[in-house]
Parts: C-alpha cells; structure tokens; sequence
C-alpha cells in the first residue's frame, strides 16, 4: 500500500459557484418567526394517529365479522332442517310445507340443470363476443360494442325478469316452442304443455344475464396472451382463425374455463328473472317446457310466507347450502383466471 | 438561524442487512456540509436518519444518538416533531399532484393547521423568492397546480415548500440529479445562499457540486465514514487511499 | 419438421390445394359466427332498452313521480313512494358501506401493505362479494328483523351497505397504490402526521378514482332487489321511518310485474325505465371517468 500522495487533483477546483442571485440577497425575517412558534407548540399527533390507524383497522377487520357472522347466522338458522332432516335433504325430492316435509332435491335439479343449460347457450356466443372484439373488430367499433356488453352486465335482474316475463315468454310460448317441439320433439325434452313459463325460458334469461361476464373475462384473459404468440403463428402461415385457434385459445385455455365457471357461479346464485319465469313448481320433469324450481327461487318466493320454524329453517338451510357452493365455484374461478392474467393490468370492470 | 448535529455512533439497518456502521460526525451550524460516495454507500439512508425519515420504512431500524442543537432527536422529541425542525429536498421533484402552487409551498403549515391567511402570503413569496422561483410563478400561484411545472422549476418548488415551514436544517438528498444543467446551477447557487441561514447537508453524487457548494465533505463507502474533512482537503490531500482512489475515479 | 419447434407452432394443417380451401373456408365462417354472436349479444340489449322505452315512456308522467299506488282496480297512480323510498335506502346503505369501504380499503393500501393480513381482508372482501344477494337478505333478516321483530328500512340498508363494501374496498386500495410513494414521503418530510398526509393527500390524490369506485358500488346495488324483500319489505304507502317497512323501486316493479293487473304491469314497466336510466348513467359516467385514465390513477 503506498501512501497517498500529494495529489493536486486537477479536474476539481474548489471555487466559488457564479452568484447569479446575488442581487437578491435572501430574505429571511428577524425576530421571533412565528411559523416556528406555531410548529413547535403544534401536538406530533401521535395520539390522532393511533385512533386513526385504529379505526381503519377496525374497519378492515369488520370485513371479516361480516363473513363471520353471515355464516354463524345461517348456520345457527339451519339447525333445525339440519335435525329433522339430516344429509337426506339434499337428495329428497318431497317438498310438502303442509305436512312439514322439506327436501332439496328438486331445486339443486332446477338450479343445476337451468344454470346449465344457460351455460351451453352463453358460453359459445360469449367467445364468439370476446374473439370478436380482441381479434377482429375494426379499431372504432371496439369501444361502442364492448361498451354496450358493459351495460348489458348493468341491467338489473328484476328488470330482466320483467321484459322475459312479458316478451321473452309469449316468444318462447308462440314461435320457439312449436318449432322444437317440431324439430326435437323426439327426444322427450321438448314435450307436454308450453305456457312459455318453464325451464327453457329460465335458462334463455339466465343465459343472457350470464353473458357479459363470460365475455368480460374471456376478453381479459385473451388480451393477457402476449402478442408474439399470434405473431409466431402468422408467420407460419396460420389463417386468422387458426393463429387464434392455436395462438390464443389454446394458450388461455384455462382462463376461459375460469371465466366459464365464474358464470356458472353467477347463475346459481341469479334469483329475481328466474323466479319470474321459471314457474316455480317443484316438480323435475323430463320437457324443458314445464315449470321448475330453483334454490334461490325457493327462498324468494316462500321465505316470507313460510310459517312454522321448521319450514323457514329448510329454506335457511338452502341458503346456506347455495352460500357454500357459490363459495367454492367462485374461488375456483377466480383461481384459474389469476393463473392465467396474474401480472396484466386488469380493465376496469 | 441554523443548529448543528452531532451524530454519536449512528447504526442503522434494513431488516437484517446492516447499511450504516457507527457512524460519528459534527454537522456544524450554518455551514453546507456535503456527502459524497457511491451508489449504495449509505450516505441516504444516513441523511434520512437525520430527520428520522428512515423509520417510514417498517422494516428499518436504528441505534445510536443524533443531537440536533441539544435535543437528541431519538429519545428526546418525536419522528414528526423533528421532521418540523428539518426540511428534505428529494431526488425527484415530487410536488402535490393535486395542490396548486401557492397550495404546495403552504402545505407543511396548511397541513398542520396553520390559518393566517396574512402570514401564510407572506411566507409563501418569501419561500419563493427564497427558492428564485417566485418571478416565474407570481402570476399563476393559485392557479397552476405543482405538477405542471418543468423538472428544475419542481424541483424549486420543494425547496421552497421546505424553506416555509422555517427549518432549522435543510437535508438534500441528491436535489440536482434528476435535473438539467442550467437548473443544477440554478440551483447550486440557491444552497450557497442558503447556507448563511441554515444547516445544510447536501448528498452528491457529483464532486464537482460538493467542491463549489460545501465547507466540509464526508465520504462513505459501504455504511463507512472513511473520512470527513475540510472539503478542500478531501479533495487536494485526502488521508485514506479509499477517499483518494474514490476522487480520481478509480472506483464509483 | 426438427424438434426445436415446439407443438404450438407447427402449422395447424399439411399445405396442399384442399386444405388451402378448407382452410379459408373455415376462417370466414368462424369470422361469420363471431360478427353473429356479437349481434346476438347486443340484439338483447336494444330489445329490452327499447321495450322499456316503448311500454314505460308513455306512464311517466307527473301523477308518476308523485302519486302512491292507487288501489286495486283503479287507473292512475305512481310510483312515488317507491323511487323516495329507494333514495332512502341507498342512501342509508351509502353513508354505511362508503365510509367502511373506504377505511378498509385505506387499511389495506396504507397500513397492510405485504402484509399476510392484508391478504386475508382482500380475500375475505372476494367471498363477500360472491355472496348471492339473497342469502344476504336471509342474513340480515337473521340477525336484525327477527331482532327488532319488524321489518325496517333500515335492515334494507344494512344488507345493501354490506354488498356496497367490497366493491369501494377494492377500488379505494387500488387507487391508493397508484399514488407514488414519493409523495407520501413529501408530506412525512414535511412533519405531517401519518392520518393527515393519508387524509389530505393520498385520498386527496386518489379521490377521481375513488369516487369512480363508489358510483359503481352505488349502481349496483341500486337495482338490487332480493335483499330487500325480508329486511325492507316494501310498502303501499308513503313512510319515512326507518324503523318501518319501506318501498323499494326494485322491489316494487317486482311486486308489480308478478300481479295480475295490468294497471299495475304499466307502472312496472315505467318504474323500470326509470331503475335502468339511473344505472346506465351511473355506469356511462364511470365509463367515462375510466376512459380518461382516473381509474390508472392519472391526473
């Protein structure tokens, strides 16, 4: 180690700076400064900031009281169903408030079977929306349509319950009805009396209302497959629909199946429209044409008139039943869908 | 009028990684004192601890004693009582978005219940003019907001925000950095005025600002102090060979 | 083709002179069912907002906005109670769910932040919001109807206020991260207590975003109606109680819609038209301030 030697170092001249505002020399005030005085006797409010940080806190933590307490709530509800029926509710299919005898199983079939059939019919127009406004649609038309597809999400169900009721009904009744029953008369779905009230229109509606979510999702999901992915298969030779067939469906696969389940969870939740159209008889029968029941149809229509304890305790039960399984089919969606967009900004929706 | 510091054996860490080891200086009052060193050298984290802005980070904590004027500001005063008595310039300029100018320079005394409508004028042009910004904002105070400006006129702006709330100390943490030239000096020759009124401790990355702005410098190196000096002795005859390879660019 | 080129970027087909055909053949008609499908996605909406119009226009007059139902059998009437009624209870569901919302959503984006407790408030705030509207109704019928022993206006509004909740969460800690943390530190620097630089300047700074937020929350529980058929109920007549039942705009074009009168069909179809210009413009408005980056926390 030598030592440090004498070094001039020339590139440094430790010189005054030019003065450019010596002119205006500083302006500082004499005397006492009040600002000063006024900061100093001000609190460090250390006090304001352990209420506020408490409050927020407490705020936060009420979320989970609130989820707390809604189960704890219907399942204290449900004892009694629970007693006098056993695991045996969800698979009968008596439903006889008169005599005090509840089963569920009628309604899981309604529910099932309309949020299916639904499905079958919104999911492939839903994907034809979102590959149509990610691959194909012209720059200035993207925004107006998937705009619209925003405030069909915004239509309240009651709403929808109200024009099925009075358009979608006499439609289903007068010129879709005969035609099936013409058409696929044969295979026992689409027999018996059609007052247009019945399964086949619950699942029309539903299919609508579930629509906008599906597609929202997809969209997200889609615009989530980097760009070079299309690009690789263009450049193969692909065709517009195999570079999206093979590019982008493939790759977002399981986002779609996310976005497909999270509107099968809106579904079975959906309550208002259905119980407007579907009839609300609790019967499983083979034509899609006769009335049904659904879970949360049930509970809207006869919670308030339900007169002894044991009959609002099966339907609190059925509460809690739809709040179980909404719960688990939501968070599987929502984990597929993350899988696939974890990283990409996220539209508002 | 400004008040010195004395720093006693200064530790500080992120988490489990140390970033400051006992460290020990005198801040003289009234003087520009300037801190130069590498990237990651610790002379931030050591200027934050000054006004116990290290503590916003939850993971941060430190030992030792920091003396401003004769309040040891750990044990003796509060995290937002000192940061009253201690203006902080940034890296980046970073005025409120949503104030306008007038609104930004008075925030530190608006948001702490200052009401003088008289006063709060008054020290607002002065701060400005303090700041050589008030000739090219006079006319838009309250209407401009702070964002609007360019680069070295935020950059003002927050030294004028800071010189409102009539500190004690004025901490600059690299003020010039993200800057142009012109606003640099503009705003070199702003800390050599300053410094007649208060304490000043300026980081730098650039030893040429160190040299023409600041009476003594002190050189970290990996939370170190290797040497703190007369700044002119720093960078004619350093002691250390570290301080000496660090000035002729060897390293850093 | 060597083993380099992975599966997915093989050429889908051999090339040869039919499969070229086929080929695009299939690219046009797959192009067909999408234009299709988005028609028939939008075919719906322009129905339903044009029936709307067509079946309600016509009912809204002045007896409408301020008139109670007329008794069975009679013409006239409006709907009045229901829409003041409705105004109460989202109003009561706002002042709760906004300010908690906001809180929680501040808890988590300024105190929580990495935290593991931070992510269970979010995750719970998810399952909250997954929550059917319904079993919210047999909740809060649960634990405050059979309480009071009477169905209250005020129950309506709690249910409501919870379901607004996560929504104004997630949009309040959102908004709040796009803040850039050098500003907080300027209000730190400036020896600005921590709730009042959160106060004054990072919900200062957030607030476009943030009232976004709560619009969308507003608009959707607006049109709610399940929830408010065991804790609201409804009512014929004109009341201010909150302790009382209380008419609900949804709820009561339910009520309508199901009757047999047609007099009372009239009236749903008009309170309808009036529930959906509500929603849509809150819905466009939100749409708008996104558009202009508020939502990106822009300024």
């Amino acid at each position: 180690m030598t030592e440090p030697t004498n070094v001039r170092i020339p590139h440094i001249t430790v010189s005054q700076p030019s003065v450019n505002i010596a002119a205006e020399a500083l302006e500082v005030p004499t005397g006492p400064s009040p600002v000063r005085d006024f900061l100093n006797r001000r609190s460090s409010g250390r006090v304001v900031d352990g209420i506020f940080g408490s409050a927020m806190f407490l705020a936060a933590i009420s979320i989970f009281a609130i989820v707390v307490l809604i189960i704890f709530t219907l399942i204290h509800g449900s004892q009694l169903s629970i007693h006098a029926f056993g695991w045996k509710f969800f698979v009968k299919e008596i439903w006889d408030p008169v005599n005090g005898d509840f089963g569920a199983w009628t309604f899981i079939y309604g529910t099932v079977v309309s949020s299916l059939l639904a499905l079958a019919m919104a999911v492939p127009l839903a994907i034809g929306v979102a590959v149509f406004l990610t691959e194909m649609c012209p720059k200035p038309l993207r925004t107006p349509i998937s705009f619209l597809t925003e405030l069909l999400a915004a239509i309240p169900s009651v709403v929808y319950g109200l024009w099925a009721l009075f358009i979608l009904v006499p439609i289903m009744r007068d010129r879709v009805g005969p035609f099936l029953t013409k058409t696929l008369g044969w295979t026992g779905f689409f027999g018996g009396d059609n007052f247009g009230i019945g399964m086949l229109t619950a699942s029309v509606i539903l299919a609508i209302m579930i629509l906008p979510i599906i597609s929202s999702i997809t969209r997200d999901v889609m615009l989530a497959v980097p760009q070079n992915q299309r690009e690789g298969m263009l450049a193969l030779g692909a065709t517009r629909w195999e570079m999206i067939r093979t590019g982008v469906l493939r790759n977002a696969r399981i986002g779609i199946v996310g976005a497909v389940i999270l509107g099968l969870g809106r579904a079975l939740g959906e309550t208002m429209a259905v119980t407007m159209v579907i009839g609300n008889r609790p019967q499983i029968v083979k034509s899609l044409f006769a009335p049904g029941y659904t879970l949360a149809s049930v509970v809207a229509n006869e919670f308030t008139e339900a007169t002894d304890d044991t009959y609002v305790s099966a339907l609190v039960e059925i509460g809690l039943a739809l709040f179980l399984v909404t719960i688990v089919v939501n968070a599987i969606a929502r984990m597929l869908v993350w899988a696939v967009t974890r990283g990409t900004p996220s539209r508002a929706h | 009028m400004g008040v010195g510091i004395q720093v006693e054996n200064l530790n500080a860490w992120y988490g489990s990684n140390q970033s400051l080891f006992d460290i020990s200086l005198h801040i003289p009052a009234n003087h520009a004192t300037a801190l130069i060193g590498p990237s990651g050298c610790g002379k931030s984290t050591f200027v934050r601890c000054l006004n116990r802005m290290h503590e916003t980070n939850p993971i941060a904590r430190a030992t030792g004693v920091v003396r401003m004027g004769d309040v040891d500001i750990y044990k003796e005063s509060s995290p937002v009582e000192i940061r009253r008595r201690v203006g902080m310039v940034f890296q980046r300029p970073n005025p409120f978005p949503t104030m306008s100018i007038y609104d930004n320079v008075a925030s530190g005394l608006k948001l702490n219940g200052f009401r003088n409508r008289r006063v709060l004028d008054e020290v607002v042009e002065r701060s400005l003019r303090n700041a050589a910004l008030w000739d090219e904002v006079k006319d838009d105070l309250k209407k401009k907001s702070g964002a609007s400006l360019s680069g070295g006129q935020q950059q003002r702006l927050c030294i004028a925000r800071a010189l409102a709330v009539d500190p004690e100390v004025m901490l600059m943490d690299e003020p010039a950095s993200a800057l142009d030239p012109i606003s640099t000096s503009k705003i070199e020759d702003l800390i050599f005025q300053l410094k007649s009124q208060y304490t000043i401790v300026i980081v730098t990355h650039n030893m040429q600002q160190a040299a023409r702005v600041a009476e003594k410098t002190g050189f970290f190196l990996n939370g170190h102090l290797v040497e703190f000096d007369q700044t002119h002795k720093i960078f004619t005859n350093p002691h250390d060979k570290r301080t000496e390879d660090y000035i002729t660019g060897r390293f850093g | 083709m060597n083993e380099m080129q992975n599966n997915a970027m093989r050429p889908p087909v051999r090339p040869s002179r039919t499969n070229a055909v086929v080929r695009q053949a299939s690219d046009w008609v797959v192009t067909g069912l999408a234009v299709l499908s988005t028609f028939l996605v939008v075919a719906p909406l322009v129905a339903i907002l044009t029936y709307l119009i067509y079946r309600g226009a016509s009912s809204l007059n002045w007896a409408f906005f301020t008139q109670v139902p007329a008794p069975v059998g009679e013409s006239g009437g409006g709907m009045a109670n229901s829409i003041v009624g409705s105004a109460v209870i989202l109003g009561l569901a706002s002042s709760m769910g906004i300010p908690v919302g906001i809180a929680a959503g501040v808890y988590l984006a300024e105190y929580a932040r990495g935290k593991v407790l931070g992510q269970a408030v979010r995750f719970t705030a998810d399952v909250l919001n997954g929550v059917p509207s319904i079993v919210m109704g047999i909740a809060i019928y649960a634990l405050i109807v059979m309480q009071q022993k009477h169905f209250s206006a005020f129950s309506g509004g709690v249910a409501l206020a919870i379901m607004m909740v996560p929504t104004v969460t997630r949009t309040t800690e959102e908004m709040l991260m796009t803040v850039p943390n050098a500003v907080r530190e300027a209000g730190y620097g400036l020896g600005v207590p921590k709730w009042r630089t959160i106060m004054s300047i990072s919900l200062r700074t957030a607030s476009p975003g943030i009232i976004t937020g709560c619009m969308l929350a507003f608009a959707r529980v607006a049109g709610e109606t399940a929830p408010l058929m065991f804790t609201a109920f409804g009512n014929q007549f004109w009341s201010a109680r909150l302790d009382q039942p209380m008419a609900a705009l949804p709820l009561q074009i339910f009520v309508y819609a199901i009757s047999p009168f047609d007099e009372w069909h009239r009236l749903a179809w008009a309170g309808a038209l009036v529930l959906i210009v509500l929603i849509m413009v809150s819905v466009t408005l939100v749409r708008v301030a996104a558009s202009r980056g508020i939502m990106k926390g822009n300024q």
